[in-house]
């Protein structure tokens, strides 16, 4: 187990070199002066050289890179051009709002999805089966956004039950944060959901076909017990894949909902930031989105060889 | 009268005088605004949205541009102009304060337009200032600004937000926390959310009606359509879906109020390079363009035609439509006196407004019937800066020019649109030098008809200004003579 533990964190760490150097080269090369941006179309050039100056852009790129991964190294995420604060500041107070949402999608379209997944499964074939997978077809299908601007247009438009977006801030109360948080949360959820449901289902079929169930249904165990000893435990190698996927997309995919919803969350910071050229934000907040997505692939990947001992050997 | 009755009746008469008087004093504004600010300090960016928050709101200048354009007194309460024409002097206001207790006194105005015009400034118009030869203090509230040499635009140009007077206390703080002289303080700033600014309780002019007034951004339509429609926002002074107009024009509980701003939106040409430096060439493509439909495809129908780069609204405007009316058959007939019968290809680049991308889209439709076929190219905004407006890299390119009276770009010896007049350079240099409001008239009118008549740009439409707000609300701006949200007499109808 520790061999395994140590050859992933080397690769862990090695695909966050790569993709540092890759962030901040892309970045490089996409044309576009953010000194020049700034200051818009009547701007002189003396006064964008001096902003330049201030911004630290006159340096050349190899310094640029090593003082921004040096200081990423040590928590020093650099300064925002266009706010001109620093960017773990931006970031802090983007997550608060980002976090919780995407925890709550997960865990909405967690709890929707494998209840109904087990349902579907247990019922293969029958109506209600048939029924769900056809739901589950449409929201895979539907747009989070779309279905996003009919939640508004009901419940916050016609019934007036929630804000139609926006977000209070925490210190105004926890009910009011999660009031606005939920129809973001729901919108995000459910199409989750659908994708979570189908393979929870599949999945689960995939296992409930293997000699083991046989033999454990042939000993007479009663078909509740097999689902749920014998099946569910192996079945969740595929969900949990899912489940580290989705919450990558969850976090970094905000963007349209956060939009819709226009919650100050970190999918809109990193739009806003590319559109404004702000480009120690987008490489700081891309760079900490790949670590995320690294690191819960390698929490997903440990969970994994928990889950299947034989995993741990390979 | 039973007594519980007596009770219930003096305790609802009670209820009812509370809920009336809070109806009558409502003093709260929550306005929508589509983008945010990079920063709250006008002195230091070019975004429209830090104006839209902080101009005369939270800042003010030696003057200040009025609702209708005109140039209005602000901290200077009044001024005197040499005879040269080379010295105005300022009175300012006396017990003026700044948000932190400060006293405004000359010593402060010395600062802000030096501080502007010094080498190391940051200041987007600079400009502004290129005509100051010297600013000093005569005593605590004179200032004398001496050019160097006679500017006819000068006191319009210290209206603007990027003029305005700041503090040697507060000026390296005002992006995160602005302080100014104006009938609103900064409040708070939500990062991504919102801006919030209260009442000044020591203001030195009228008071405003308002205790507290919140900006919010939101930049999606849809998001926008739904955030006034549940209420949440009570105006947006710039609404970003025309899509959704009609809509809000139906309903009583809204007032739509369409107005202009100062944005000239063109098929900008780049002049220097062939087939676009033949007289010509340029006249076919005006002559192609059909401006009612790009403003009825691009715009829902919102927008003025223009014939010429200014604003209708001005008091100086000529109506130059006709120069080039619409007629594909003569402009078939000019390409091919220009040697093109059979047209050429160009390129389109299209930053992102949806006036640019929607437009553009009908603008080469129209070019292609009279054979120039445009290869379409969108572009992020940091792109178009570099490539178009820098380094001139492009042959057509849609764009609105949205900054007031700003037809002297056209004698800019290395502007992108590479145009080069000699006798348009010398109306400009005359009107720079004439105060005579009569006089600069005239010689803006000239400018407009040598610029119209050259076919510079391809001049498509005046940007309006789609201001929908909640019908009790009155006092916001209906034109944007600047991109300002000016709250000072703002108010809900009692």
């Amino acid at each position: 187990m520790l061999s395994y533990l140590l050859r992933r964190t080397v690769i862990v760490l090695v695909t966050l070199f790569a993709a540092s150097v890759v962030v901040f080269a892309v970045l490089e090369i996409v044309p576009g002066d953010p000194a020049r941006l700034m200051l818009g179309m009547n701007a002189t050039e003396d006064a964008i050289d001096a902003l330049r100056r201030q911004m630290g852009l006159d340096e050349p790129v190899i310094v640029r890179y090593f003082t921004w991964i040096g200081g990423m190294l040590t928590g020093d995420f650099g300064r925002s051009y266009t706010y001109s604060v620093p960017v773990i500041d931006l970031v802090r107070e983007r997550l608060v709002v980002s976090l919780p949402l995407a925890l709550m999608a997960l865990a909405l379209s967690t709890a929707i999805a494998i209840p109904v997944g087990i349902f579907s499964a247990a019922r293969r074939g029958a109506a209600a089966d048939a029924g769900i997978m056809a739901a589950t077809q449409l929201g895979i299908a539907i747009p989070n956004f779309w279905f996003a601007i009919l939640l508004v247009y009901l419940f916050a438009v016609t019934l007036r039950l929630v804000p139609a977006g926006g977000f209070p801030g925490w210190q105004s109360g926890l009910w009011p944060g999660l009031q606005s948080l939920l129809l973001p949360a729901i919108a995000l959820a459910l199409p989750q959901a659908a994708i979570l449901a189908r393979v929870t289902r599949s999945s689960l079929l995939d296992v409930l076909g293997e000699d083991y169930i046989r033999t454990a249904r042939a000993k007479g165990l009663p078909a509740g017990l097999v689902l749920r000893h014998h099946a569910l435990r192996n079945a969740l190698i595929p969900v949990l894949t899912i489940l580290g996927l989705q919450f990558a997309f969850l976090l970094a995919g905000t963007i349209i909902i956060e939009n819709v919803f226009y919650l100050p969350g970190l999918g809109r910071l990193v739009f806003q930031a590319i559109t404004q050229r702000d480009l120690i934000v987008v490489e700081s907040v891309v760079l900490l989105l790949v670590a995320t997505v690294v690191i819960v692939n390698f929490l997903v990947d440990l969970a994994y060889a928990w889950a299947d001992p034989r995993l741990r050997r390979r | 009268m039973k007594p519980s009755l007596k009770t219930f009746l003096a305790g609802a008469a009670f209820a009812l005088a509370l809920t009336t008087s809070a109806l009558a004093a409502r003093t709260d504004l929550t306005l929508g605004v589509a983008l945010e600010p990079p920063h709250l300090d006008p002195t230091a960016g070019a975004a429209a949205a830090i104006d839209e928050i902080v101009y005369a709101n939270i800042f003010e200048g030696l003057t200040r541009i009025g609702p209708d354009g005109s140039v209005r007194p602000a901290l200077a309460e009044s001024w005197t102009l040499s005879d040269d024409g080379l010295t105005y002097t300022f009175r300012l206001h006396d017990g003026v304060k700044f948000h932190d207790g400060t006293t405004l006194d000359a010593g402060d105005v010395v600062f802000s337009l030096d501080r502007a015009r010094a080498d190391d400034s940051t200041n987007a118009q600079k400009g502004l200032f290129a005509a100051i030869d010297e600013v000093e203090a005569v005593d605590d509230l004179t200032v004398r600004v001496t050019l160097k040499q006679p500017s006819g635009a000068f006191l319009w140009n210290m209206g603007w937000g990027d003029a305005v007077i700041v503090a040697p206390e507060s000026a390296e703080t005002n992006k995160e926390r602005p302080v100014g002289t104006g009938p609103f303080m900064f409040d708070g700033w939500a990062k991504g959310s919102a801006v919030t600014i209260v009442k000044n309780p020591d203001y030195w002019g009228d008071p405003v009606a308002l205790d507290k007034a919140t900006f919010r951004f939101i930049a999606d339509p849809a998001a926008a359509t739904a955030a006034l429609l549940a209420g949440d926002v009570h105006a947006f002074p710039n609404f970003p879906a025309p899509e959704a107009i009609p809509q809000f024009a139906a309903d009583p509980r809204f007032e739509v109020v369409i107005g202009s701003t100062e944005g000239e939106t063109i098929l900008a040409t780049n002049n220097g390079k062939p087939p676009f430096d033949d007289l010509k060439v340029r006249q076919a493509i005006a002559h192609a363009i059909d401006r009612q439909a790009i403003i009825d495809g691009a715009m829902f129908g919102l927008g003025t035609p223009i014939g010429s780069h200014f604003a209708p609204h001005h008091p100086a405007y000529v109506e130059l439509v006709e120069t080039y009316p619409y007629d594909p058959e003569r402009a078939k007939q000019l390409l091919a006196e220009a040697g093109y019968p059979d047209g050429f290809e160009a390129t389109l680049k299209l930053p992102p407004p949806s006036y640019a991308r929607r437009g553009g889209e009908i603008v080469a439709a129209q070019l292609r019937e009279i054979g120039i076929d445009l290869e379409i190219i969108p572009v992020e905004w940091a792109q178009w800066l570099d490539q178009v407006f820098k380094a001139k890299d492009y042959d057509l390119t849609i764009v609105s020019h949205t900054e007031p009276n700003d037809i002297g770009i056209y004698a800019r010896e290395d502007y992108y649109f590479d145009y080069h007049n000699k006798a348009f350079g010398e109306v400009m240099a005359e009107l720079d030098a004439t105060a005579d409001t009569d006089a600069r008239y005239a010689l803006m009118r000239k400018a407009q008809e040598i610029i119209a008549q050259d076919a510079v740009n391809g001049f498509l439409f005046q940007l309006a200004k789609h201001g929908i707000w909640d019908a009790r609300v009155e006092g916001l701006w209906a034109n944007a003579p600047v991109q300002a949200n000016d709250l000072t007499e703002v108010r809900w109808k009692e």
